[in-house]
């Protein structure tokens, strides 16, 4: 097997043939799997995600595959990249259908957009990022992108850990992270150049 | 800030491309990678591939197509046509498609819009709504357009809304192919009603047409197919016109139109010969990501 190989996590609902087209048009060496041998041997990792929280976990869980990331990310400090519901699913918990509990890897809770302060939800479509702290996800982006949102429910947690925020009736995380681990709000394998741009600098980073 | 969306819609008849007039002529434009891998690079801010086929000759998606497709796809794609249930909207999720379109099945089993928006979220499903104008209300209508079912569009969306999905596809059958101008009496009676997106469609015949959208209805997105055909670098232009007039969108293809100037209706002028002089010894090196 060769190194430095980029693993989708696939848990049933993922979007992950955009992010795998992404990761193709990059150059990248990459797989698709849900099996603990590959995940292992893996030098990072894309938990990507179209879906409700509820289901997102019960999946993952289904399959085994929270001790294994929990392994390969926590304790060996792979370097992780969610995306959507994938980043979500990094949060401590959620008020998608009731309440969730989440991975818990980065402090933070998932909430509803509030009806009163947004004009339309879900919120859908091409923001604009107030990035905060350029290292790692937008060192090869240009300041003041545009990246595509669709969802209905953001994150809420600790300002340190905000590395851009958008804004939609409330300001809202976009891009949260530390250490190891990295999440984004929006769709990077959508968001055409700057997307692609944002995945490039992530993975030259951390992927060497 | 929220853009305004401009999607462009990709019609597949027989699994070619096509324009629809009215949705009862077709015509015949070609394959679907390269319509999607142009739209892509040209800055379309999303597409929706509709295969008007599937229902009619009683299949689903053609999803070997749509997973060739999808893989020149770097925008939000969403399908419709021909889904039967939850097992193709899955399907169709893990090819490439960030939301489904459902008609039919919208209309004839509407609980089933509540089941998938549980499992792939609210944002994944988008209701779509063929109407046509009936003296003063709007009638939604079945099966590409040929069936009436006696229902009115806004409460028929405003129901949409409450089962759970995420958007609203909103096509005049009137406008559709005509370059008249989209329906504003019927977008607005929509987007008024419901407090999900409403993407409107059907009629798109200049740029201007895009505009009076935006600027007379609380449309989130601006769709048009026909309109983008046979133009190169369609949208960019197209998005140009409309940044310059002032609408709230998003221009970031590496192809500028920087300094262009438009005719009323939205048509590129052409540029002083000043400038295409200087033009043929500009260097424009390839965009490097």
């Amino acid at each position: 097997m060769k190194k430095n190989k980029i693993i989708i996590i696939d848990y049933g609902i993922g979007n992950v043939q955009s992010v795998a087209n992404a990761l193709a048009r990059l150059g990248y060496d990459f797989a698709v799997s849900c099996h603990a041998r590959e995940i292992q041997a893996a030098s990072s990792f894309i938990l990507s995600g179209v879906g409700a929280f509820g289901e997102a976990m019960k999946n993952l869980k289904k399959r085994g595959l929270i001790e294994i990331l929990d392994e390969e990310v926590n304790a060996k400090k792979k370097p992780l990249l969610g995306i959507c519901l994938g980043m979500q699913v990094l949060a401590e918990s959620s008020e998608e259908g009731g309440a969730h509990k989440g991975l818990g890897w980065l402090k933070g809770n998932v909430v509803r957009f509030p009806e009163t302060k947004t004009p339309r939800i879900p919120h859908v479509g091409w923001n604009t990022l107030r990035i905060t702290k350029k290292a790692p996800l937008f060192e090869r982006t240009g300041e003041a992108g545009n990246y595509y949102f669709d969802h209905s429910y953001y994150w809420q947690g600790p300002q340190n850990n905000i590395l851009a925020s958008c804004r939609y009736g409330v300001e809202f995380a976009a891009a949260v992270g530390q250490g190891n681990i990295y999440g984004v709000q929006f769709h990077p394998e959508k968001s055409q150049a700057n997307g692609l741009k944002l995945l490039r600098g992530f993975f030259s980073r951390f992927n060497r | 800030m929220l853009k305004k969306r401009i999607i462009g819609i990709i019609t597949l008849k027989d699994n070619i491309v096509v324009q629809s007039i009215g949705f009862e002529q077709y015509l015949p434009m070609g394959s679907l990678a390269v319509a999607i891998e142009f739209l892509s690079q040209w800055g379309i801010d999303e597409i929706a591939i509709i295969d008007i086929s599937a229902t009619a000759q009683n299949r689903g998606p053609n999803f070997s197509l749509i997973a060739r497709a999808s893989k020149k796809c770097f925008t939000p794609l969403s399908v419709g046509g021909g889904i039967r249930g939850i097992a193709d909207m899955r399907k169709l999720n893990q090819l490439g498609a960030e939301k489904i379109i459902i008609n039919n099945l919208a209309w004839r089993e509407p609980e089933i819009i509540t089941q998938a928006a549980e499992i792939f979220g609210s944002q994944f499903v988008v209701v779509s709504i063929d109407a046509k104008k009936k003296r003063t209300m709007h009638e939604v209508f079945s099966d590409s357009g040929q069936k009436p079912t006696g229902l009115e569009a806004a409460s028929f969306a405003k129901k949409a809304e409450q089962l759970g999905a995420g958007e609203i596809f909103l096509n005049s059958i009137d406008r559709d192919g005509k370059k008249c101008g989209f329906d504003l009496d019927l977008i607005n009676k929509v987007a008024n009603k419901v407090r999900i997106p409403v993407i409107a469609a059907g009629g798109a015949g200049q740029a201007l047409d895009f505009y009076e959208v935006a600027k007379r209805t609380k449309a989130s997105a601006i769709a048009a197919g026909n309109f983008f055909h046979f133009t190169e670098h369609s949208p960019i232009v197209l998005k140009s016109f409309l940044k310059n007039k002032g609408m709230p969108i998003r221009l970031e293809t590496y192809a500028q139109y920087d300094g262009a100037t438009f005719d009323k209706a939205g048509r590129l002028a052409k540029r002083a010969e000043k400038y295409l002089d200087k033009l043929r010894f500009m260097y424009l090196p390839e965009e490097i990501i």
